[in-house]
């Protein structure tokens, strides 16, 4: 089979590209570094069956980091490049283009983003270049699609570069051949230009830092409740509650059937959504009518502020800030992405460029980073004590990050490198490219939730019934009575906690806790030990040696900071 | 013309890049982006307390750390 490699810059539409050649969905966003692994695809190209593969964006063939090493080790194993050039930075893109012709590989060139060139007044003249080039070029708009089967149909036509190649006089070669295709028609600044700058100069770019996070949050706050007070909650009460009261009826509270299937009903035979912790009763209603309506919210507001381009420039404001915690500007992106779901947060620390740097960002997000699906249950759970509640349990969270921060600075040999990063335009976001983001992540979110819900549901109800519980209590009663002021029973809550916060936050909820013992329980949950999903991927990325201390870490820290709030409140 | 770093340049201020030494590594990714003697450089941003400093250099914009950008030396336009 053919391998055609998709090889250029950071952030010039790679990703989108794929897209559309393949037919699969991936993640693509405005800042570089999205795609920090290789992703393969199948398509069928001019009849003929070809591997695509998205490889990670590189500057160049001279490998400075972890993502252009793996670009460049890829090119070897590729039979033809297409080079995708970014139209409104032609001379920086042309750099790699030339790189890549002094290999022996077929190129073709892809001018992507012809249309925000043009925008800009930036005309290039496409036969020109290819006449330059000597090799086939194709203007091209991703994301609207237009181009795609002219790189399609000229794929054949892919040869290798036959100019001479001198790395030496490489950037006199690339003004010269600028110079011939490119005009820049004169243009006053827009208004994104002005809000670019604005956003970065410290006076403006902090006050708007903050505006722009509480916009962010009211969005969050108006899209997850709405969606449950007006449509989810009302849809669960009306059609799926008088049918499982129907079937509770029938099936008979305290039979095994009923345990595992409805859960838990009053004495009055009622059934409580929230807490009856049945398969088809909480297990569908926390992922479908508590969890997912915020987590949708979220993405919505990520996936915009990820297209426009905020994220590096947010990176950049806090790069002073994360400097003195020991941490690296950037380190701010991985952490956003965390607050949706860890298993994107960890996965998302490789556009950091030290190992070191890595691990501290992604054990700061498992220990101190709540996933939506676990803060919209916080907010379920203490919502009624308004913000002295949520102000508490988040609060303690961010100290702790801090705390944990400065620890990792002055225990763990090394330092943060300085920030170094390509700031991209910034770009109204394509409404359907971010509303394919949403529904990928969401998705994702619901594929990968709602099977730990069940299991956790299901081995709640397995161990209630083998009475395994009962034993752990009769042992942990101790710990968690004196030092954690919580009663025995939260020993459940903390068992799920390792497979799926969501359910064992809400299975806090029968309890009948108190405002002190709520706030303790919520905080110890988030920070103990992550949830399955990520600790998989945990794992996967940083090992079982480090992973291990990293989770006596966990424990120490979590029950510590428990009993230290025992003792406060 | 006077020559000063990136560093010390003021916000919005251009000038044309005279060299700049930053160890192999990052010499290569600044010359990647773009970054060369003879080019015109405007500084966009520098944040308080020797924070990151963001250059244009054509239509690329990068940011770099304090420490980088007292290393490019750029005669400044006055």
């Amino acid at each position: 089979m053919k391998r055609l490699l998709l090889v250029g810059n950071p952030n010039v539409g790679k990703s989108v590209i794929f897209s559309r050649l393949t037919g699969a969905r991936v993640i693509v966003s405005n800042y570089p570094g999205t795609t920090v692994e290789y992703t393969k695809g199948k398509a069928a190209l001019s009849g003929e069956s070809t591997e695509v593969i998205d490889v990670p964006g590189t500057y160049t063939l001279t490998p400075t980091n972890k993502a252009e090493q793996v670009a460049t080790e890829m090119l070897s194993q590729g039979d033809v490049i297409l080079n995708v050039v970014d139209a409104t930075n032609l001379e920086r893109n042309l750099n790699l283009t030339l790189e890549l012709l002094s290999t022996d590989k077929p190129v073709v060139v892809a001018l992507n983003m012809c249309d925000e060139a043009a925008h800009q007044g930036v005309q290039i003249d496409v036969e020109e270049l290819e006449k330059l080039l000597g090799v086939p070029v194709v203007a091209t708009c991703a994301l609207s699609g237009e181009g795609i089967k002219a790189v399609v149909s000229r794929l054949e036509e892919a040869r290798p570069g036959s100019l001479p190649h001198d790395p030496a006089t490489r950037w006199a070669r690339v003004g010269h051949i600028v110079e011939q295709v490119q005009r820049v028609l004169h243009r006053h600044h827009s208004f994104l230009d002005n809000l670019a700058d604005l956003s970065l100069r410290p006076w403006t770019g902090i006050p708007l830092a903050f505006l722009a996070a509480a916009a962010c949050f009211a969005f969050i706050r108006l899209i997850g409740e709405g969606l449950i007070n007006f449509v989810l909650d009302p849809l669960f009460d009306t059609y799926w509650l008088p049918l499982m009261e129907r079937l509770s009826v029938h099936l008979g509270p305290g039979t095994i059937l009923h345990e595992l299937l409805i859960g838990q009903v009053t004495p009055a035979g009622q059934i409580n959504f929230r807490e009856s912790m049945g398969l088809l009763t909480t297990a569908l209603y926390i992922p479908l009518a508590q969890v997912f309506p915020y987590v949708f919210a979220f993405y919505i507001v990520l996936s915009v502020v990820e297209d426009l381009g905020y994220l590096p420039r947010l990176g950049v404001l806090v790069d002073t800030i994360m400097h003195r915690l020991g941490l690296h500007g950037l380190t701010i992106i991985p952490t956003l992405l965390g607050l949706g779901c860890g298993v994107p947060g960890v996965l998302a620390t490789r556009i950091l460029q030290s190992r070191r740097q890595r691990f501290i960002s992604a054990v700061l997000i498992a220990i101190c980073i709540p996933c939506m699906a676990q803060s919209a249950m916080i907010v379920a759970l203490l919502g009624q004590y308004g913000v002295a509640g949520l102000g508490l349990v988040f609060g303690t969270l961010a100290l702790l990050w801090l705390i944990l921060a400065l620890a990792f600075k002055r225990f763990l040999p090394g330092e943060a490198p300085e920030i170094f990063t390509e700031i991209p335009p910034y770009r109204l976001p394509y409404p359907r490219a971010v509303a394919q983001k949403v529904w990928l992540r969401t998705k994702q979110f619901l594929l990968d939730a709602i099977p730990f819900v069940i299991l956790g549901v299901l081995a709640v109800g397995v161990l209630n019934m083998l009475h395994v519980i009962d034993a752990l209590k009769a042992v942990l009663a101790p710990v968690l009575t004196h030092v954690l002021g919580l009663p025995p029973e939260a020993i459940t809550a903390l068992l799920i906690g390792f497979l799926r916060k969501d359910v064992a936050v809400g299975m806090l909820a029968p309890l009948g806790l108190n405002f002190k013992q709520l706030v303790i329980a919520c905080v110890v949950l988030t920070t103990f030990f992550p949830c399955a999903a990520s600790f998989v991927v945990l794992l996967k990325e940083f090992g079982v040696k480090d992973m291990f201390k990293a989770s006596v870490l966990m424990v120490v820290v979590s029950f510590s900071v428990g009993a230290v709030l025992n003792l406060v409140l | 013309m006077s020559t000063s770093t990136a560093a010390q340049m003021r916000s919005r201020q251009s000038g044309i890049v005279v060299s700049f030494e930053g160890g192999r590594a990052l010499n290569q990714q600044l010359r990647a982006m773009g970054l060369r003697p003879g080019v015109s450089i405007t500084k966009t941003s520098g944040q308080p307390l020797r924070g990151p400093v963001t250059l244009r250099i054509g239509s690329t914009e990068i940011a770099v750390g304090h420490r980088m950008a007292g290393r490019i030396l750029v005669d400044v336009e006055k």
